[in-house]
C-alpha cells in the first residue's frame, strides 16, 4: 500500500484552487480536506458554501482564497443556494445563453450546517435530485463559534456546551447522528465517508461523486486540533486512529450498494483513539467500555450491509 | 396598438406577466393567499409555454436561498410569498440586496401571526421595511400586471442591480377578478431587455460572492448598499416613464387625487386607495376640501415628491395597516412625520390604524375618520397619538 500511495500522490495536480494564505488554525485537517476536494474538481466548478470555519478563514472581504467561483449566503441554506445555482445553469444552457461545460456544483458545510441547521435545505435538494456534490466537513462540533456541541459530536466528548461536571460527568450524552445514513435514505446515487488522513481514498470518492448524475454526498471526518484538544501535528495520526479503531469507518454507498473502502482486519481498541484527545480526558473506563461496545456493534452492522443494497425498492 | 383586455383573476394575471417576462427560475413554497400565482406558473411551465425551472422548495427560507443561487449565476429569478413565509425567509431577504442580486418577489400582503390569520394587512411588509429591497405598492390588477415588468426591468438594470418587491394586497387583489390590459409580446421585448448580470458566478471568470465584512470594511459596504438603493430612484423614474410611453399608464412615486387645492388629504398605500377615492368624492360633494395622496414607492422613500405633494396641505390622515407595538403609531405615519419634520408649515398628521387582517374599511369608515380627525390641530396632536379604528368595545 505504502509505495502505491507515494506514486499516486504524484498524480495529484500541483494547482491550488483553495489558495494558501487562509486563516485556519495550525494543523487544521478540515482545510486540508477542502484543499484536496478543490484539487479533484479543478477549475470547472461552482462552489456554494455555508457559514462556518471554512467560510470565515477563506473570505474576509476584500480578500478571497478561492480561485474558483464561490458563493456564501448563510448558514443553513447551502442545499438551497446550490439548487438555485445548478438549476440556473441548467435553464440558461437549455435556453442557449450559457455554453454547456459540464460544470460541477459543489456544496460545502460543516457538521452543524449539514446535520443540524441545514439538514432541511439539504434534504430538499437531495429529494429534488439536483446534480451536485455536497461535502460535509465534519469536525464534530461548532468550532467556529467556540467548540459548542452539535448533533455530530460523539458520545463522551466535552465541548463548551457539553462539559463534564460532577452532576453530568459524561460530556456529550447523545450518540453521533448518522448523517451518511440519512443521505442514503434519500436514495441518492452516491454516498461516501472519507477522512483527510486518507487523501487518495478521499479524492477517489470525490471524483466518483462528481461523475454521478444527481446528488452525491461525501462526509469527511475533519480532525480539529483546536476543538479536540490535540497538538496540531497529530491531526493526521488521529484521523488514522479514527478509522483503524472503527470509530469512523471509510465506506461508500454506490447506487445503494455498500462497500467498505478501507478494510480493517482487526479493529484497534477505541481507547487508542480516545486517550490522546483532551476532549475525552474525563472518560472513565466504564464510559470507554460503553463506547467500545457501540463502535464494535456499529462496525458489525456496517459489515453486514457490505455488498447488499440499501433498499429493496432500489435496483 | 390593439388593446388586449381580459377579465381575469389578478393572481393569474400576475403569473402570466411573470411568464411573459420569460423568467428562468421560480422557487416558491405554498402559502395563502399567494398560492394561485405559483400554481398558475407551475401550470404554464408544465404545459411547456414557459421554459423555466420551477423549484418546489421545502420552505420559504429555501425559496429565497434558491433565488440567491439562481440570480448569482445570472438567471432571471422570481419568487412569491406572504406573511409567515416572508417571516421565515427574513434572514435571506436582508442578504440578497447586499449581494446586489436582482430577484423579483411578489408579496401577497397578509397579516403576521399571532393570532394566526390568513387575511390582508401590511404587517408582513412592514417587518422588512429596512431590508434594502426596492419596494412598491399596487392598487389594482393592472398595477400588479404592469409592475411585474417594471420590477424585472429595474432590478436587472446594471445601474441598479437590486431586488424588488411588488406588494399586492392578499385576497383584495390576489383573489379578485378584474379587467387587465395584457401587454403584447412586442411591448415586453421593447421594455424588458435580456438579463445581463454585472457579475455572474461562472468558471470562466471566478468571483467570490458573499465574503464576510470585518469592522474595518463593514460600514463602507453598508454605505455603498444604501447609496445603491438611493440612486436607484433615477432608474425607477425612467422605468415608469418608459412604461408610460409604451402603455399610456404613467406611474409615479407619489400619486394624488383631488389634492391640488385640498386642505386635508388621506394618505394610502395599496388597494384601499380606490375606496378612499370614493370617500374623497363624497366629501367633496359636501364641499370639503379633501384629497388623496397615494404612496406607490415605499423604498427608496420618495422624500422630494412627497414633500412637494403635501406642500399646501394642512392635515394628513395617514392610514396604517400595521401596528408598531409600543411605538409611535403605525409605521407609515411615523415615517410620514419624520419626512415632514422641520418643514415650514408642517401639516398635522392624524394616524388611523385600520383594516387589520382583512377587516373591511368602507367608504363610510373613511368619512367617519375624516370627522374624527377634525379636532386634530397643531399643538394638540403628538407623534404617539393614533387611533385604532373600528375596535368593537
Amino acid at each position: 500500500m505504502e509505495p502505491l500511495n507515494v506514486y499516486a500522490s504524484r498524480l495529484i495536480t500541483k494547482e491550488e484552487y483553495f489558495a494558501p494564505g487562509h486563516r485556519s488554525c495550525q494543523g487544521c485537517a478540515e482545510a486540508l480536506a477542502v484543499r484536496l476536494v478543490a484539487k479533484v474538481l479543478g477549475n470547472n466548478v461552482v462552489v456554494c458554501a455555508a457559514t462556518g470555519c471554512m467560510e470565515i478563514v477563506s473570505s474576509p472581504l476584500p480578500f478571497t482564497n478561492w480561485r474558483v467561483p464561490w458563493l456564501h449566503v448563510a448558514f443553513e441554506n447551502t442545499g438551497a443556494t446550490l439548487s438555485g445555482a445548478e438549476a440556473g445553469f441548467r435553464v440558461l444552457i437549455r435556453k442557449g445563453r450559457l455554453a454547456d461545460k459540464k460544470t460541477v456544483f459543489l456544496g460545502m458545510g460543516g457538521d452543524g450546517a449539514t446535520a443540524d441547521i441545514g439538514l432541511q435545505a439539504l434534504s430538499g435538494a437531495f429529494e429534488r435530485g439536483h446534480d451536485f456534490v455536497y461535502v460535509c466537513y465534519d469536525n464534530e462540533a461548532y468550532m467556529n463559534t467556540g467548540i459548542q456541541r452539535s448533533s455530530s459530536t460523539p458520545f463522551g466528548a466535552t465541548t463548551t456546551t457539553s462539559p463534564s461536571g460532577k452532576a453530568k460527568p459524561t460530556g456529550q450524552v447523545t450518540w453521533k447522528k448518522n448523517m451518511p445514513k440519512i443521505a442514503v435514505a434519500h436514495n441518492i446515487p452516491y454516498v461516501a465517508t472519507a477522512c483527510s488522513s486518507y487523501p487518495i481514498d478521499l479524492m477517489e470518492k470525490v471524483k466518483k461523486a462528481a461523475a454521478k448524475k444527481g446528488p452525491a454526498y461525501v462526509h469527511i471526518l475533519s480532525v480539529c486540533p483546536t476543538g479536540w484538544r490535540i497538538p496540531p501535528d497529530r491531526a493526521i495520526w488521529i484521523g488514522r486512529l479514527a478509522v483503524e479503531t472503527g470509530v469512523f469507518p471509510l465506506y461508500e454507498v454506490e447506487d445503494g450498494k455498500y462497500k467498505i473502502t478501507q478494510e480493517v482486519d482487526e479493529l484497534r481498541p477505541v481507547q487508542e483513539y480516545l486517550k490522546p484527545q483532551g476532549r475525552f480526558r474525563h472518560l472513565t473506563p466504564e464510559m470507554i467500555e460503553t463506547i467500545q461496545e457501540r463502535v464494535t456493534q456499529d462496525y458489525k452492522k456496517l459489515k453486514t450491509m457490505t455488498g447488499k443494497f440499501n433498499t429493496p425498492d432500489k435496483v | 396598438m390593439s388593446i388586449n383586455r381580459k377579465g381575469i383573476e389578478v393572481s393569474i394575471g400576475a403569473a402570466d406577466a411573470v411568464a411573459m417576462a420569460d423568467v428562468d427560475v421560480i422557487a416558491a413554497y405554498p402559502i395563502t393567499p399567494q398560492t394561485h400565482i405559483v400554481e398558475h406558473l407551475s401550470e404554464i411551465v408544465a404545459r411547456g409555454d414557459l421554459d423555466a425551472e420551477f423549484i418546489p422548495v421545502e420552505s420559504e427560507h429555501s425559496a429565497m436561498s434558491v433565488c440567491c443561487g439562481a440570480s448569482a449565476v445570472g438567471a432571471r429569478t422570481f419568487t412569491c410569498t406572504s406573511s409567515q413565509g416572508l417571516a421565515l425567509m427574513n434572514e435571506i431577504v436582508f442578504i440578497a440586496p447586499c449581494m446586489r442580486l436582482p430577484i423579483v418577489m411578489i408579496l401577497a400582503n397578509r397579516s403576521l401571526s399571532g393570532p394566526l390569520s390568513i387575511w390582508n394587512d401590511h404587517s408582513d411588509v412592514m417587518s422588512i421595511r429596512d431590508c434594502g429591497w426596492i419596494q412598491v405598492f399596487t392598487e389594482n390588477g393592472q398595477d400588479v400586471f404592469d409592475h411585474v415588468f417594471f420590477a424585472f426591468r429595474v432590478a436587472e438594470n446594471p445601474q441598479v442591480s437590486l431586488p424588488v418587491i411588488v406588494n399586492m394586497d392578499g385576497f383584495i387583489l390576489t383573489h379578485m377578478i378584474e379587467a387587465i390590459e395584457y401587454w403584447e409580446p412586442e411591448m415586453v421585448r421593447r421594455y424588458l431587455p435580456e438579463f445581463k448580470p454585472v457579475n455572474r458566478l461562472h468558471p470562466d471568470k471566478p468571483v467570490t460572492m458573499g465574503a464576510f465584512g470585518m469592522p474595518n470594511i463593514f460600514t463602507e459596504a453598508k454605505k455603498a448598499q444604501n447609496e445603491a438603493l438611493l440612486s436607484s430612484k433615477v432608474e425607477i423614474l425612467r422605468a415608469w416613464k418608459e412604461m408610460g410611453d409604451i402603455t399610456g399608464r404613467y406611474y409615479k412615486p407619489v400619486e394624488s387625487y383631488q389634492a391640488d387645492d385640498a386642505e386635508t388629504v388621506f394618505l394610502t398605500m395599496g388597494s384601499l386607495s380606490e375606496t378612499v377615492s370614493i370617500a374623497v368624492d363624497r366629501l367633496r360633494a359636501q364641499g370639503k376640501a379633501v384629497g388623496q395622496i397615494k404612496l406607490r414607492l415605499w423604498r427608496p422613500f420618495p422624500f422630494e415628491e412627497f414633500r412637494l405633494a403635501v406642500k399646501n396641505v394642512k392635515k394628513i390622515i395617514v392610514l396604517d395597516r400595521a401596528l408598531s407595538f409600543g411605538g409611535p403609531g403605525g409605521p407609515v405615519a411615523s415615517e410620514i412625520r419624520a419626512a415632514l419634520y422641520g418643514e415650514q408649515n408642517m401639516p398635522v398628521v392624524a394616524n388611523f390604524v385600520a383594516g387589520l387582517a382583512g377587516r373591511d374599511v368602507t367608504v363610510n369608515d373613511y368619512i367617519a375618520m375624516y370627522e374624527k380627525a377634525e379636532p386634530f390641530a397643531k399643538g394638540k396632536v403628538r407623534q404617539d397619538d393614533y387611533i385604532i379604528y373600528g375596535v368593537r368595545e
